[in-house]
């Protein structure tokens, strides 16, 4: 197993597995997409409490878990590519953040939605949304270091030492968010919470879940390509992909 | 061969000097903050109960803004000269070096903020309990913006428009700071107990002591190539 | 003239360095003897100062190995014990005098110092300037108080950029002084510069960066 985790290791071996995976991994996700949304928008009995409304969670709980999930990845591969220097994994952390970013962003956008019949206004100051805002701003702060620095590779390792700050910190932040709002939410307003769960609710859920998970690999896998081809634009496996002949 | 003093001691007294000799621009800090102080009531309306039930939330956020303000200026002026090269390259232990300066930026910056919001408490007639609450959070708490503010400078090194950029990265990283800290004067206005507030904010500037550092020196080394 | 038998040998082995996305070098091999003074010419962006920054450990070679005295410098600590590095922005502080940068930096170090700061001072010419601000001096002066740092602070190698930059004719007498008695010490030296050294030929070669000759 090591020599293939070694192998694809490799920028160029890796580049050839995305490109293989990524349209396959995409349809995947396409099925899965329009059997959790069947699930949960039809199949699915209305929730006795919040009506109808409570149909955003199959987007919102999944993004928002993927939004984690996309950090994780991001601040593992900033780890592995400053403690072992592995190139690839340079590629990862970048094509990684973006996506973070517009899961984090959906979510948000979600949890308003929902959010909005029950308390009447488009946001609260509710202990997952606040943290899921703050989350935007570390994936915003890491986008925004990588392209104030010049030298790609230096930005990457920067990025790194970024995400790896970050993820010691997400524990701290959601627990002092937590703590927070349980200072100023009176025990009677409704909770940005799932209802308790029904299998038949539970089982679109979990493949919206599964949906998520496979477009972004798809979509990581897609964007780790393009990194990698600029990291490595002066290898000669990138030259002869793009047909060049050797520089100057 | 002659013998020199340790490194460490070395290290504190530049950083000291150097500050002391810009120390026009140590006015900074403080200057911003009386200016966030004194908006606030013209905002707010004159109205006393308000005032002071708002006061520990101004005192906390226009002393966290004032000091990462200050930020930049812990590794720009040595990249500049050529003194973080010489740093990096001589400093037996550059995570040390980082805690140094984390120090020296601490004594220099949110020590006189803190002095400050003391004064200012005292002139607006705050209740002793949260006059004391104040300082202890502040004092416990501060210590992160400094430690947390190297990784931030370190990282944000020589970049155009450094300062703002700095801030986006270290915000989110001081709202648990500012939770607790406001927490516990917020606390001490209604008379209740802070205890699990100052322990809170004293564990996180521990943690910050023992990790940001290395976090610090890692991100000089990224950037110095 | 006798030459004290301490090995000082610098190897370079087939670096490569890239800035961003250019390649400044590659498959770049060389080596300095003990005694030796390396001169590296080069246009302007050949990577004089890339070379250096890369040899000194600032920042570490994208392919390739550098051995000091046989052990890699990526392992052995010795070589960043033993060289000092002088960049082209010098590494003084403006408003620290001269005395006090040159003390911090021995400090540094934490090497011992060969002399007082005051004797490193006379030896440059800079005695009188021991309580001036750093900010103050002109740029030839400065490039003196450097010199002083290199005879202050224990190395057997000396990584130097852009030395000769304002100096006048005595000071770069004064640095070819110093590099001929740094080599006769065993120590090796990299310089890079465009301007001719007085130094004896045997202890001389030339690394030019453009043509990739090493002579």
């Amino acid at each position: 197993m090591f020599k293939t985790l070694h192998k694809y290791a490799s920028p160029m071996h890796f580049h050839a597995l995305a490109r293989r995976w990524s349209t396959p991994l995409l349809w995947l996700s396409a099925v899965l997409f329009a059997a959790g949304l069947a699930g949960g928008l039809v199949m699915a009995p209305a929730d006795y409490q919040q009506g109808e409304s409570f149909r955003i969670i199959y987007v919102h709980v999944p993004s928002a878990w993927l939004s984690m999930f996309a950090y994780m990845v991001m601040a593992g591969a900033g780890a592995v590519s400053l403690i072992w220097r592995v190139k690839l994994m340079d590629a990862l952390a970048r094509a990684a953040a973006p996506l973070g970013a517009s899961f984090t962003a959906l979510a948000l956008a979600t949890g308003s939605l929902w959010g909005k019949p029950m308390w009447g206004t488009w946001w609260v100051w509710d202990a997952r949304l606040t943290s899921e805002l703050l989350l935007l701003f570390l994936y915003l702060g890491y986008m925004a270091l990588q392209s104030a620095i010049d030298d790609r590779r230096a930005a990457a390792r920067a990025g790194a030492v970024l995400a790896v700050v970050g993820v010691v910190n997400i524990p701290i932040i959601h627990y002092s968010v937590e703590w927070w709002s349980t200072l100023h939410q009176p025990a009677t307003i409704t909770r940005l919470g799932a209802p308790a769960m029904a299998t038949s609710m539970l089982i679109p859920l979990l493949l919206m879940a599964l949906a998520f998970q496979l477009l972004f690999f798809a979509l990581l896998f897609i964007r780790a390509r393009s990194e990698l081809l600029e990291f490595e634009q002066r290898s000669l496996w990138v030259r002869e992909l793009l047909g060049q002949g050797s520089p100057r | 061969m002659l013998s020199t003093p340790p490194a460490s001691l070395a290290i504190l007294r530049r950083e000291m000097l150097r500050l002391y000799r810009r120390r026009g621009q140590l006015m900074q800090p403080p200057l911003f903050f009386i200016l966030v102080a004194v908006m606030f009531p013209f905002a707010v309306g004159g109205d006393e109960n308000q005032l002071r039930a708002l006061a520990p939330a101004v005192v906390w956020v226009a002393l966290l803004l004032a000091t990462t303000l200050s930020l930049e200026d812990i590794f720009r002026g040595d990249h500049e000269d050529g003194s973080l090269e010489q740093l990096v390259l001589l400093a037996g232990s550059l995570p040390g070096a980082c805690a140094l300066k984390a120090l020296a930026h601490w004594l220099s910056t949110p020590v006189p903020l803190i002095a400050m919001a003391a004064l200012m408490s005292a002139v607006h007639g705050l209740q002793n309990e949260t006059r004391t609450a104040l300082l202890v959070s502040l004092l416990l708490g501060t210590p992160v913006f400094s430690l947390v503010g190297t990784i931030g400078s370190a990282l944000t090194v020589g970049v155009r428009g450094g300062a703002l950029l700095l801030a986006l990265l270290i915000l989110p990283l001081y709202i648990p700071v500012l939770i607790f800290g406001a927490g516990a004067v917020r606390n001490a206005t209604l008379s209740m107990a802070s205890g699990s507030e100052y322990f809170f904010l004293a564990g996180l500037s521990v943690l910050a002591a023992t990790l940001a550092p290395f976090a610090a020196a890692a991100g000089l080394r990224a950037r110095l190539v | 003239m006798a030459r004290p038998a301490v090995a000082a040998a610098l190897e370079v082995v087939d670096v490569e360095c890239l800035r961003g996305d250019a390649l400044i070098f590659e498959h770049l091999s060389f080596g300095v003897p003990a005694g030796h003074v390396l001169q590296i010419l080069g246009a302007n962006g050949s990577g004089k100062t890339s070379l250096l920054r890369m040899l000194s450990g600032l920042a570490p070679p994208d392919s390739g190995e550098i051995r000091w005295q046989g052990e890699p410098t990526t392992t052995s600590p010795r070589w960043r014990e033993e060289l000092l590095y002088q960049g082209i922005a010098g590494g003084f502080s403006a408003n620290l005098t001269v005395t006090e940068n040159l003390e911090y930096g021995q400090a540094l170090a934490a090497r011992g110092a060969l002399m007082r700061v005051s004797e490193a001072l006379d030896r440059v010419g800079l005695g009188r300037y021991g309580d001036t601000f750093t900010g103050r001096l002109s740029s030839g002066q400065r490039q003196r108080a450097a010199l002083a740092r290199l005879v202050l602070i224990p190395a057997r190698a000396w990584l130097l950029d852009e030395p000769l930059t304002a100096l006048d004719r005595d000071g770069k007498k004064l640095l070819e002084g110093m590099l001929r008695a740094h080599t006769e010490g065993g120590g090796i030296a990299l310089v890079a510069t465009h301007q001719g050294l007085e130094v004896p030929a045997s202890c001389l070669h030339t690394l030019d960066l453009d043509t990739r000759t090493v002579c």
